[in-house]
Order: C-alpha cells, then sequence, then structure tokens
C-alpha cells in the first residue's frame, strides 16, 4: 500500500512538472515578456534591465527552476492586462468557480444516480426509453446551448431567474466570497449549474445504468435471488454497492472536468470565475494567466486522480490480492 | 478487369454483416439520411441557398431582423428570418455548416494521421519509444480536450502576427481540434497493434524481409480499421461541437466566416431583445447535425462490436 502511494505520488510529480514545464515555455517564448510588460517609449536600456531584473538572461534550466519554485509558492508574475498578480486575479475568483462546480456535481449525483438505477431496473419502459432519448439529447447538446436555452426561457420569456452574474456576496475570511447567503445569490445559481451539470450528469446516468444491468446478470445476483431475497435487498444491497465502484472513479475525474467545463459555462452566463477569467486571457494573449490557470487545473486534476486511485485501491479488495501476487 | 473487381467489392460489402445491421436498423438509416442530406447541402450551399449572405450589395440593412415567414411581420422570401445586418438566417446557416463540417473533418482527419501513425509505431517498435509516446497520451488524456484546443488557440494567437490571425485561425482551428483529439485513435491502434504484431501471418512477412512500414501499412493497418472507424465517427460529433464552443467562445473561426458556433454567437446578444431566431436555428441545425452523427457513432459501435452479436 505504502509503495504503491508512493508510486502514485511520484508519477504526479512528473505529471506536474511536464505541465510546469509547457506553462514556463508558453511564458517564455510565446511572445516577448518585457515587450508585454513595457509600454511603447521605453528605452533599450530600461528594457535591457528589465529583463535582467526578470531573469530572462540566466539559462534556460535556471529560469524553469524559478519559475517552478515561484508557481509552487503560488507566485505565477503580473498579468499583462491588469497589471496586477495573477496569484491575487485568480484567488479573487477562485470561490465563484468552486461554488459552481460543487452544486453542479451534488446536482449530478443526486439526479444522476437514482435515474440510472431507475432506468436500469425497468429497461423495457416507457418512462425508461423516454429518458434515455432524453439523456442521449443531453450528450449532444454542447454546453453553452443548453445555457443559451435556459436562458431564453427563464430569463427571456418566463422572467424568472437571472441570468448573469453571481447576484449578492458575502465575503468570509477575507478571500472567500459565497452566493449561498443570499436569496438573490442562490437564484443566480440555479441557472449555471443546471447548466454545468446536465452533460456529467447524462454521463453519470448512462454509467449507473450501464454497470447495474451488467451487475444484474452476474451469478451472484441471481443466486441472490434464488436465495429468496426480496428484489429490494437484491438491488440496492447487492447490485448498486457493486455498481458504485466505478462510479466513484469517473465522479472523481468528472469532478476535475466540472472546473474545466466551467470556462463555457462562465462564458454564457458572464460568472465572474476563473474561467471566464482564462477565456478573456486567451483572447488577450495575457499569458502568465492562461500558464497560471493551466499549472491550477493540472493541480487539481493530479490531485484528483490521486485521491481517486487510492480511495479505489482502499474500497476495492481485488486490487489488493493482485499486487500481492 | 478494374471493373469487375469494383463490382465484387460492392457484392462483398452488400453480404457483409455491416450492410445487413444497417439494413434492419431504422435509427441507423434515418441518421445516415440526415447526415448525408447535412454535408450536401453544407456542400452546394452557394448553389441551395436563397441568398448569398456575405455578398455585400445583395443584402440590404432595411431587411434586418425579420422574423421567421410564419410569425407576424414575417417575409416570405426569409424563411428562417434574417438577422441584425438583414442577412438570410437559412442561408448563413448553409454557408456556416459548411465551415462546422470542413473543420470537424480535417481536424479528424488530422488526429487519424498523428493517432494511427504514432499508435502504429508505439505498438510495433515498443520498448522506450512506446512507454515516452504513451506517456504523454496519459498526460494529455487527464486533461478535458476543450482545454487543450484552448491553450493552443491561445499560445497561436501569441506566435502568430496579428495581421495573418484572421487568414490563419481555421488552420490554428483545425490544428488544435485534431491535437487534443488523437489519443484515443493512437491507444486503440497501439493495444490492436500488439496483438497483430504476434500473429503468425507478421511473423512470416518478416521472416521473407518485407519492410516494417510495408509490413505496418499493408498488414497491420487494415486490421485495426474497424475501431478507428467508430472512434473517428464520434471523433467528429465532438470535433464539431468543440469547433463550435470555440467559435462560441470567441476564439475559433473569425466572424467574416461564420460557422455554426459564430452564428450561435452573434445570435445571442440579441436573445434580450426577443430576435430568438437568429441564435435558435443554427443552434438547431448544430444539435441535428451532431445528433445524426452521434447515433451513427453508436449503430458503428454495436455493429462492428464482436461481443454484442
Amino acid at each position: 500500500m505504502i509503495a504503491f502511494i508512493f508510486k502514485r505520488l511520484l508519477q504526479s510529480v512528473v505529471v506536474m512538472l511536464t505541465v510546469a514545464l509547457i506553462a514556463f515555455a508558453m511564458f517564455r517564448f510565446v511572445g516577448d515578456p518585457v515587450n508585454n510588460m513595457v509600454g511603447q517609449d521605453t528605452t533599450d536600456t530600461e528594457r535591457a534591465q528589465l529583463a535582467e531584473s526578470l531573469g530572462l538572461n540566466d539559462p534556460f534550466i535556471v529560469q524553469f527552476g524559478r519559475f517552478a519554485f515561484n508557481a509552487m509558492r503560488g507566485d505565477f508574475g503580473i498579468s499583462y492586462k491588469y497589471r496586477r498578480p495573477v496569484s491575487e486575479l485568480i484567488l479573487e475568483r477562485l470561490s465563484a468557480t468552486l461554488e459552481l462546480s460543487f452544486v453542479s456535481a451534488v446536482l449530478a449525483l443526486v439526479v444522476g444516480i437514482p435515474l440510472g438505477v431507475y432506468t436500469a431496473l425497468r429497461s423495457k419502459g416507457i418512462i425508461s426509453k423516454g429518458i434515455m432519448v432524453l439523456s442521449l439529447m443531453g450528450v449532444s447538446l454542447p454546453t453553452f446551448l443548453i445555457g443559451i436555452l435556459l436562458i431564453l426561457l427563464f430569463g427571456v420569456v418566463l422572467r424568472w431567474l437571472p441570468t448573469f452574474g453571481r447576484g449578492d456576496v458575502v465575503d468570509i475570511y477575507g478571500w472567500w466570497t459565497t452566493g449561498f447567503l443570499t436569496v438573490s445569490g442562490l437564484k443566480s445559481l440555479i441557472l449555471p449549474s443546471i447548466t454545468l451539470a446536465i452533460f456529467q450528469l447524462t454521463l453519470i446516468m448512462r454509467l449507473v445504468r450501464a454497470e447495474m444491468l451488467e451487475v444484474l446478470r452476474t451469478d451472484f445476483v441471481k443466486f441472490a435471488r434464488a436465495r429468496g431475497l426480496p428484489d429490494r435487498a437484491v438491488h440496492f444491497k447487492h447490485a448498486l454497492k457493486n455498481t458504485l465502484v466505478p462510479v466513484i472513479t469517473i465522479t472523481g475525474l468528472q469532478l476535475g472536468a466540472l472546473i474545466a467545463f466551467a470556462i463555457i459555462t462562465e462564458s454564457v452566463f458572464q460568472w465572474p470565475g476563473m474561467g471566464l477569467l482564462f477565456i478573456q486571457a486567451v483572447a488577450d494573449v495575457d499569458i502568465p494567466i492562461m500558464a497560471a490557470y493551466l499549472v491550477l487545473i493540472a493541480f487539481f486534476f493530479v490531485v484528483i486522480n490521486m485521491v481517486v486511485d487510492i480511495l479505489y485501491y482502499a474500497v476495492d479488495p481485488r486490487l489488493r490480492a493482485d499486487a500481492a501476487v | 478487369m478494374e471493373q469487375a473487381i469494383e463490382k465484387s467489392r460492392l457484392q462483398r460489402f452488400l453480404d457483409g454483416d455491416l450492410w445487413h445491421s444497417f439494413k434492419r436498423n431504422p435509427v441507423a438509416i434515418i441518421s445516415f439520411i440526415v447526415t448525408v442530406i447535412m454535408i450536401a447541402a453544407a456542400a452546394f450551399a452557394p448553389l441551395i441557398a436563397p441568398h448569398d449572405p456575405f455578398n455585400l450589395a445583395a443584402i440590404d440593412i432595411m431587411d434586418a431582423s425579420v422574423p421567421p415567414a410564419w410569425q407576424e411581420f414575417g417575409d416570405p422570401r426569409f424563411v428562417l428570418g434574417t438577422d441584425d445586418q438583414g442577412r438570410d438566417i437559412f442561408s448563413t446557416i448553409l454557408y456556416g455548416a459548411r465551415i462546422s463540417l470542413i473543420v470537424g473533418f480535417a481536424s479528424v482527419i488530422f488526429a487519424m494521421v498523428v493517432g494511427i501513425s504514432l499508435g502504429l509505431i508505439s505498438g510495433y517498435v515498443g520498448g522506450r519509444t512506446d512507454a515516452f509516446i504513451m506517456r504523454i497520451a496519459d498526460i494529455q488524456l487527464s486533461f478535458p480536450s476543450i482545454l487543450i484546443a484552448l491553450l493552443i488557440d491561445g499560445v497561436a494567437r501569441g506566435v502568430v502576427p496579428k495581421e495573418m490571425h484572421t487568414d490563419l485561425s481555421i488552420y490554428v482551428l483545425i490544428f488544435a481540434i485534431g491535437v487534443s483529439g488523437w489519443v484515443q485513435y493512437a491507444r486503440t491502434v497501439r493495444g490492436s497493434t500488439l496483438v497483430e504484431k504476434n500473429k503468425e501471418y507478421v511473423q512470416a512477412a518478416r521472416v521473407i524481409g518485407i519492410r516494417p512500414l510495408t509490413i505496418l501499412w499493408r498488414h497491420v493497418l487494415p486490421n485495426v480499421m474497424g475501431p478507428v472507424m467508430v472512434i473517428a465517427t464520434i471523433h467528429l460529433a465532438l470535433a464539431i461541437i468543440t469547433e463550435a464552443t470555440l467559435s462560441f467562445l470567441g476564439v475559433g473561426v473569425p466572424p467574416t466566416t461564420p460557422s455554426l458556433g459564430t452564428l450561435i454567437r452573434i445570435g445571442n446578444e440579441y436573445l434580450f431583445s426577443g430576435d430568438w431566431w437568429i441564435t435558435i436555428f443554427p443552434g438547431v441545425a448544430l444539435v441535428i447535425l451532431v445528433l445524426a452523427v452521434n447515433l451513427l457513432g453508436d449503430w458503428l459501435r454495436d455493429a462492428l462490436n464482436p461481443k454484442l452479436r
């Protein structure tokens, strides 16, 4: 177990270093960092001074080392456009993205798993078939289009819900702002979180359904039925329990995807999160923000992947048995 | 002589499992017809479109924001209405679908070529080359493809000079979407190559001195094409969505040659003034196209999967 965790940790470090290298290469070689920081009327000597003070004349490996070290402390330099530290800009918006992703993940799980179980158990029913057709629509509808349709229905036609921004937010601990505590904040969350959740929801639902159908065909389920156990016990104690192991994995991985897909949702709803910051950075070629976002997302992914792997290892005794052999 | 071979190939296809399964699957037939109609409509857009939306002399600002023909104030000349500049929505959809499909197909082909080559090399050569390629694939696979496409697009904006950006953006887009999708192909091809490599016919070919490239091309590749076609079909749907998403986010194709995604983006600004048709109709076209391709891919996967037969 210890050896497994150590190996996994080492792999994660390699991934992070690779991503950091890409991020650094972007920062160093896409456009001229000096040109991006100074105005038109800066003299050549001043430029040379800036290049020297930024350490741009040092050997590549030294520069990369410095970049990686600074990144570890959360220092990603100054945004070209906002002229402010990137870490500050991201920190301001982190809470917005995390709250949105969290609500969407809960929504996807709470709706997706029961729907998956239902469609597996009544796989021939008309309601199940209807749900399956709808889920295919969910896969084929691009996220931004779902957002637009929701805005059109609930924002423009019915005028029930706000369609942009976070509403009123409350400060906690100085940098974390939450929309959970005000009515307008909660109302603003509804449409974006549904938009973001739909793709994951359909994915989880289809996965639970497929796994459930598979498990229901296995011998131990047949045996449990033969023993005369009631349907409820067979379905939920035997079948669902075995279904949930892969569901945990996929859900964990999808959590990272949620944060990335938040880019689109945030753009549609003008949600002031990291994704919106990133997409504006792409349009403006604001490399420090792009590099920082890349490293941050990679970090989220690596941590989530690792936790999921270790959880998996802890949950499924078969994996441990394999390693022992 | 040549005709005879052609005929026998067609005959073989008609006798094959694939055609048999296709004939008996109404969903596959409908989605195939829809896909073909949309591709044809896009390909012949200049002939079919009732108006030329990009000819500035032909559009009239007086026709701006006309609702669809069946609504009040609708104009029979513009079936699906017009946008804010008086362009016929139906015509812009035809031209937009054209761009969407070109980008979709081109990026799928690009990803396919890169993925298949690296997969073949990885599986056939093995050792360190294999470990290296697969490690990169693993790392890339842990990020959503849309993020990778966005990053490549952003970097390209920094590298390409501003004045060339508009001309090159479509190629950048194809490259970005293609690169973000090669991993699936490489993994599948590598897996099949590992299996085929040790079969006797490949061993025999090697013994009689056929060059590795020829073996890969003539013997291994044909045996891995089945799963590749399934991936390609599903990837096409994904590539069209990705293109639309990037264009919607404003980092895809320029507004001068709008794709379906760009049209939706443009229309989105008029949503609140009640001109819903500018954005909804391109959206519907996009969904129909993606849904049809997805259904076709689903059928192909089931039809080629020996487990389900």
